[in-house]
């Protein structure tokens, strides 16, 4: 596939003293949609701040397309960068906020005048020129901000959080948007989130990042469906993380009772934590499941009930089904072998970022 | 509560203060300005800001000012920027022990000065202790506008530095990631924004300025005259109430047209009084 197009090479950062990234590489090939995910706090919008050129990094590198750009200030760098608050030029008007990294290169005033047109068409908001930015909604803004970046033709764009301050419904809009722009323009997008829907949604490959490190990189179903530690598996979508023992390849103990799975290479009579995801249980007659609960909670949702179901043992399993079992009745707990993730047990206590109930 | 706050009446005792001190002022002015001591119509009082030594004290008023001005502008402009990139804390702290002077009374200040730079005063004491040239800037010019720029800054920094603080850095980071150095930034960014600042920063230098006669009576001696001296002097030792009230209404045609000029470059009208 050749070079990546962007390279972080064993990046640290602190601030403060506190270790926001600690030995962080990554690389990025192009023309891909990467999307860096994870809680506030967890290094994401430093990792693209370094990028960017907003920030410097205390230790490692940055490469660009092979060049070592680490020492170089952000206005003589590649990218562009959408920034969460749109951060228009509130003195300017439409026009004059796209035109402007194109007017600081010195372009003539058509190629401006084109670009203008272009980037409004591509953003559907033809017409919005004379406009001030006061007078636009913030998804219209947060539009005008792409426009502005994407008319100075960058290799690559960073996104920090672009559709955080919009509501739901305007947010998956502009995520179909962004998705049709990136395959439009062959554009390289580095993405910022915390919203791990917005994140499966658009990505080609998500990076989940925790406490200054990479927990997990891989396609959004690699990320859901096989995640590497307790950390992904209950920041992507919800799940039950329990501990249990793996007895030998494809068999493993919850709880006292007896799972097939299709896991193998954990070891004889290994501690694991295993992943279930709730709308991968099967709710079934009691002698039917492999264990047994009663239901202790039932919401609606729309598209399915939630459940909890409580077993003797006192663990609360999350339970997705459009199958509705009232509160108080006896259930028993089904899981097809290849809905069970495996995973290691964290290696030490920094690692284990979210709580396991043995 | 909300409903009580809404009632006009709550406005009353400010109509009545801008009655009884700005109005009722403002039309004796105009009265004793158009009238002679016969109290009959006149436009002498106006008109006499013709006469050669009163044009003089006038241009030389607003030369003053105006330089002054520019002066406090250069000073304040580059301090603003410095106290915005501090951290807040700090930022607030530096604005805090600038404005310290203004606790001090004016005149007592301005007097600080004169005994700085007379002829005989401390710096002189100072420079010829060290065998350097002495100076003789006080009575001058030169000393009326030291005494300016020392007294207005303040108001020249407060509204530039509560402007630019205002700027989202992220807005300064987006010219930065579009392309722009340091200078282009803020030429294009940076400066625009901070125009309601100066403009507010401008007024409130420039007015007090021209119309001053504590700063020019001190630190100018009696031989430099400016227009704020002379109507002084005609309502004290000329006792000539109506030619002092038609020259302030010169002044304050020409303080309209500043402004005037000013409310041009506020779009948003946030910094000038119009």
């Amino acid at each position: 596939m050749g070079q990546p197009l962007i390279d972080l090479r064993n990046i640290t950062k602190t601030f403060d003293g506190q270790i926001v990234l600690d030995d962080l590489s990554l690389a990025v090939k192009e023309n891909t949609f990467v999307t860096l995910l994870g809680p506030s706090g967890c290094g994401k919008t430093t990792t693209l701040r370094i990028i960017g050129g907003f920030e410097s990094p205390d230790k490692g590198q940055v490469i660009f397309d092979g060049q070592d750009i680490t020492k170089l200030p952000p206005n003589r760098r590649q990218l562009n960068t959408v920034f969460q608050k749109y951060a228009l030029f509130p003195h300017m008007n439409i026009a004059e906020n796209i035109a402007f990294g194109l007017k600081i290169k010195g372009k003539s005033k058509s190629y401006i005048d084109d670009k203008i047109k272009y980037a409004l068409k591509l953003v559907n908001l033809d017409g919005f020129e004379n406009r001030s930015v006061d007078s636009l909604s913030g998804g219209q803004q947060q539009r005008i901000a792409i426009a502005r970046a994407i008319v100075n033709e960058p290799r690559l764009l960073l996104l920090d959080e672009p559709l955080g301050a919009l509501d739901l419904k305007l947010r998956q809009d502009m995520q179909y948007e962004l998705i049709r722009l990136k395959n439009e323009l062959g554009i390289t997008f580095i993405y910022v989130t915390h919203d791990q829907e917005e994140a499966l949604t658009m990505s080609d490959t998500i990076v989940v990042m925790n406490q200054g490190y990479i927990q997990q990189m891989g396609t959004p179903e690699q990320i859901y469906n096989e995640p590497e530690n307790a950390f992904v598996a209950d920041f992507i979508g919800e799940s039950n993380i329990v501990g249990g023992l793996m007895l030998h390849d494809e068999l493993v103990e919850i709880f006292g009772a007896k799972f097939a799975c299709v896991d193998k290479g954990f070891g004889v009579r290994q501690p694991v934590d295993v992943v279930i995801r709730p709308e991968d249980i099967d709710l079934v007659e009691p002698e039917a499941g492999t264990l047994v609960g009663t239901v202790t909670h039932l919401i609606f949702k729309g598209v399915h009930y939630e459940m909890e179901v409580t077993t003797p043992d006192g663990f609360e399993w999350l339970v997705h089904s459009t199958d509705m079992f009232p509160v108080g009745k006896k259930v028993g707990i089904h899981v097809d072998p290849f809905d069970i993730q495996i995973m290691n047990k964290p290696a030490s206590e920094d690692e284990e970022a979210v709580g396991v109930n043995e | 509560m909300n409903r009580l706050l809404q009632k006009k009446y709550l406005a009353a005792p400010y109509a009545v203060w801008m009655t009884g001190f700005t109005i009722i002022p403002l039309l004796m002015i105009v009265y004793y300005g158009l009238t002679d001591k016969s109290g009959a119509f006149t436009l002498d009082n106006v008109l006499a800001i013709g006469t050669a030594e009163h044009v003089k004290a006038l241009v030389l008023a607003l030369g003053l000012s105006f330089i002054s001005t520019v002066l406090c502008l250069l000073i304040a402009y580059p301090l603003a920027m410095i106290l915005r990139n501090r951290n807040i804390g700090q930022g607030s702290f530096m604005v805090f022990v600038f404005i310290l002077p203004m606790w001090m009374n004016f005149l007592l200040r301005t007097l600080a000065w004169q005994t700085l730079l007379e002829k005989n005063g401390v710096i002189n004491g100072i420079l010829s202790f060290l065998h350097l040239p002495n100076i003789a800037i006080i009575n001058t010019p030169a000393a009326i506008i030291l005494g300016m720029v020392y007294n207005f800054l303040p108001f020249m920094v407060l509204p530039l530095y509560n402007v630019l603080a205002k700027i989202d850095n992220n807005v300064l980071y987006a010219a930065r990631d579009l392309g722009a150095d340091g200078l282009q930034t803020f030429i294009h960014v940076i400066f625009p924004l901070s125009i309601p600042g100066v403009i507010s920063g401008i007024t409130m230098v420039f007015i007090p300025a021209l119309t001053t006669f504590v700063i020019s009576n001190l630190l100018g001696g009696s031989k430099i005259l400016l227009i704020g001296n002379v109507i002084e002097q005609e309502f004290t030792k000329g006792s000539n109430w109506n030619l002092g009230s038609g020259l302030s209404l010169v002044l304050m045609i020409f303080i309209f047209i500043s402004m005037g000029l000013l409310a041009k470059y506020d779009k948003n009208g946030e910094g000038s009084t119009f």
